[in-house]
């Protein structure tokens, strides 16, 4: 069993819609939706979920306003100013604790925090594991990393061949979670200033955890200068760009309707996404 | 004109104005929006923009900048002196990231785990931990063309943004308008970076996956208290769901910016809007003007 990511460091450059494309694509795998502050994978797929799942994890001081003492002592040694006016601001408290270890009255205790949601639910594609993280919570990567378990788990009791893994944008927590220890990542970029930048970005983080890359070049077309200076860059880094995608408008059709753009369209869009996924399948083989 | 003359943007509490940019979900333009925004006011009043986007800061590559001055950021993490600990294991309990181990005569620390909040130096009965700062990334601050401008990056590899975020907000300036530019989603970055913020400008764009996600941060920015707005990019894509569900939840659509293969020619080459075609400055003004007035109808903070 082998589990692909795909990935982009900036956002909206694709990354659902080859995910997508690749679920109708890939006969035999379980899907993961790892952006879980921003999951859109679902609205494509279009799954029956058949189990939802409380996510609690961390921890949120509370301070009890008859024993509270108003000392200030908390509040001078919170590092993230969470502490104001006696009260605890919960979108800033972090569940370090420090709190609650040292108060002289004992009136901070720390409370688990329900950080989300998660499920499994059904497509005509196969499994689907997903989840979203509650409003202006933390911990988002190690609901990352339970949905990567989750899917891990579907994959080996169904003798699953691949999971395959949307990853959430940027560098930080939920994406370290969504890569490390994956077999592959996909790392979609498109030709703008941004994406380029970011795309080197990225890469250096899959250098960085060991996972070996690949790259696709979406909306190819849009700047062919930029298209080409992304695939000097990636041959100076020793990477294959897999695919070039053209910009078209059936990409966001397929999203209106909301079925994946391969199921949509025949024109060439649909052929480059499966020649990538040959190539994708062939590199996770390797 | 500016409705809004500079001295009356002051707040109470000798702040600037500060106008966030935001998403839900990545590439609608949040970049595009915030760097044209403060290119539009900055003729008109003192504006600083800071990238907050500390995992992938983009502004930067729009704009003609003088860095001046570049700081690493540090988080503290704790410095175990060996002569001193008793391996008690107070330090391994009341860390709340398992980011310190305790075994016998030895201890472990997984630094890359630690949040830095101190608890352990704090309460280790044998005064055995001193802290150190470890690096995660960078902060740099300089100005572009008379405009104030910080971002900051976090190393690869890296888990923490908040910090480094933390840190670009330290630069905030304390009168004009500050534009703050936030990384996608919804989850720690995005709040760090929008909250103490007057106004949250949400770049959203008109398909279902646009819509999910602005439904998303619309939920974020209410439970911080922060009024906002939208911007729809790339409008005749998609749906018309969007200013459908704006209406519905009375979501002021403060500016409509059309598919565009112009636009979209210039962001790829790193011009900015107002840039490339200067003509939409006053369209950036108006929405300054429309985010003052619902500033004004909130707190009567602003005087006419």
């Amino acid at each position: 069993m082998k589990e692909l990511v795909v990935l982009s460091g900036k956002g909206g450059t694709g990354k659902t819609s080859i995910v997508a494309s690749f679920a109708a694509l890939a006969q035999s795998k379980v899907l993961a939706d790892c952006d879980v502050d921003a999951a859109d994978l679902h609205l494509v797929l279009q799954p029956t979920m058949h189990a939802s799942h409380e996510f609690w994890s961390g921890q949120i001081a509370v301070i009890d306003e008859e024993k509270c003492t108003q000392c200030g002592l908390c509040q001078d040694l919170c590092r993230f100013r969470a502490i104001n006016d006696f009260r605890v601001d919960p979108t800033s408290c972090e569940g370090c604790g420090f709190c609650f270890h040292i108060c002289p009255a004992e009136a901070i205790t720390m409370k688990e925090s329900m950080s989300g949601h998660w499920f499994i639910s059904d497509t005509k594609y196969g499994s689907l594991v997903h989840a979203r993280l509650g409003i202006a919570q933390e911990n988002s990567g190690k609901l990352v990393a339970l949905v990567r378990q989750q899917a891990r788990g579907i994959a080996e009791s169904d003798r699953l061949d691949h999971i395959i893994s949307d990853g959430p944008p940027g560098i930080g927590c939920p994406v370290i979670s969504s890569l490390s220890g994956a077999n592959l990542a996909l790392l979609v970029t498109e030709p703008t200033q941004s994406g380029i930048h970011d795309m080197e970005r990225i890469i250096d983080v899959c250098r960085h955890f060991e996972v070996p890359a690949l790259v696709c070049i979406n909306k190819h077309d849009i700047n062919e200068d930029n298209t080409s200076s992304i695939e000097k860059y990636c041959f100076s880094q020793g990477l294959k760009v897999a695919a070039k995608i053209p910009f078209d408008n059936v990409v966001t059709e397929a999203i209106v309707k909301g079925i994946p753009v391969v199921e949509h369209s025949q024109g060439r869009i649909t052929e480059e996404i499966e020649s990538l996924w040959h190539h994708v399948s062939q590199a996770l083989k390797g | 004109m500016l409705q809004y003359e500079l001295s009356q943007l002051r707040s109470e509490d000798g702040q600037s104005m500060i106008i966030s940019v935001a998403s839900g979900k990545g590439g609608t333009g949040k970049t595009l929006v915030a760097t044209s925004l403060a290119l539009s006011l900055k003729e008109r009043a003192k504006v600083q923009l800071l990238d907050c986007d500390v995992e992938e800061p983009n502004a930067h590559l729009f704009l003609r900048l003088a860095i001046t001055h570049s700081e690493p950021v540090y988080i503290p993490v704790p410095n175990i002196n060996k002569e001193k600990c008793n391996y008690c294991g107070k330090c391994a309990q009341v860390c709340a990231y398992n980011a310190i181990a305790v075994v016998p005569n030895h201890v472990l620390t997984f630094l890359e785990l630690c949040h830095g909040c101190g608890a352990c130096s704090y309460l280790c009965p044998e005064e055995a931990i001193t802290e150190k700062g470890r690096e995660i990334g960078v902060v740099e601050s300089g100005h572009s063309n008379g405009m104030d401008f910080a971002h900051g990056k976090l190393n690869i590899g890296e888990a923490l943004a908040p910090p480094v975020i933390r840190k670009v907000k330290e630069h905030t300036s304390h009168e004009g308008i500050t534009i703050i530019d936030v990384s996608p989603g919804t989850s720690c970055p995005v709040v760090e970076a929008i909250k103490d913020c007057h106004f949250c400008v949400l770049v959203t764009e008109p398909t279902p996956f646009g819509l999910n996600d602005l439904v998303l941060a619309v939920e974020t920015v209410k439970e911080l208290k922060i009024p906002c707005g939208v911007v729809i990019n790339r409008a005749g894509v998609g749906d018309g769901k969007t200013e459908e569900y704006c209406r519905k939840e009375k979501i002021p659509v403060l500016l409509t910016i059309p598919l565009d293969t112009e636009i979209a020619r210039l962001y790829s080459k790193g011009i900015t809007l107002v840039d490339g075609m200067p003509t939409w400055k006053d369209d950036f003004v108006r929405l300054f003007d429309k985010i003052g007035d619902m500033i004004h109808e909130r707190t009567g903070r602003l005087e006419r």
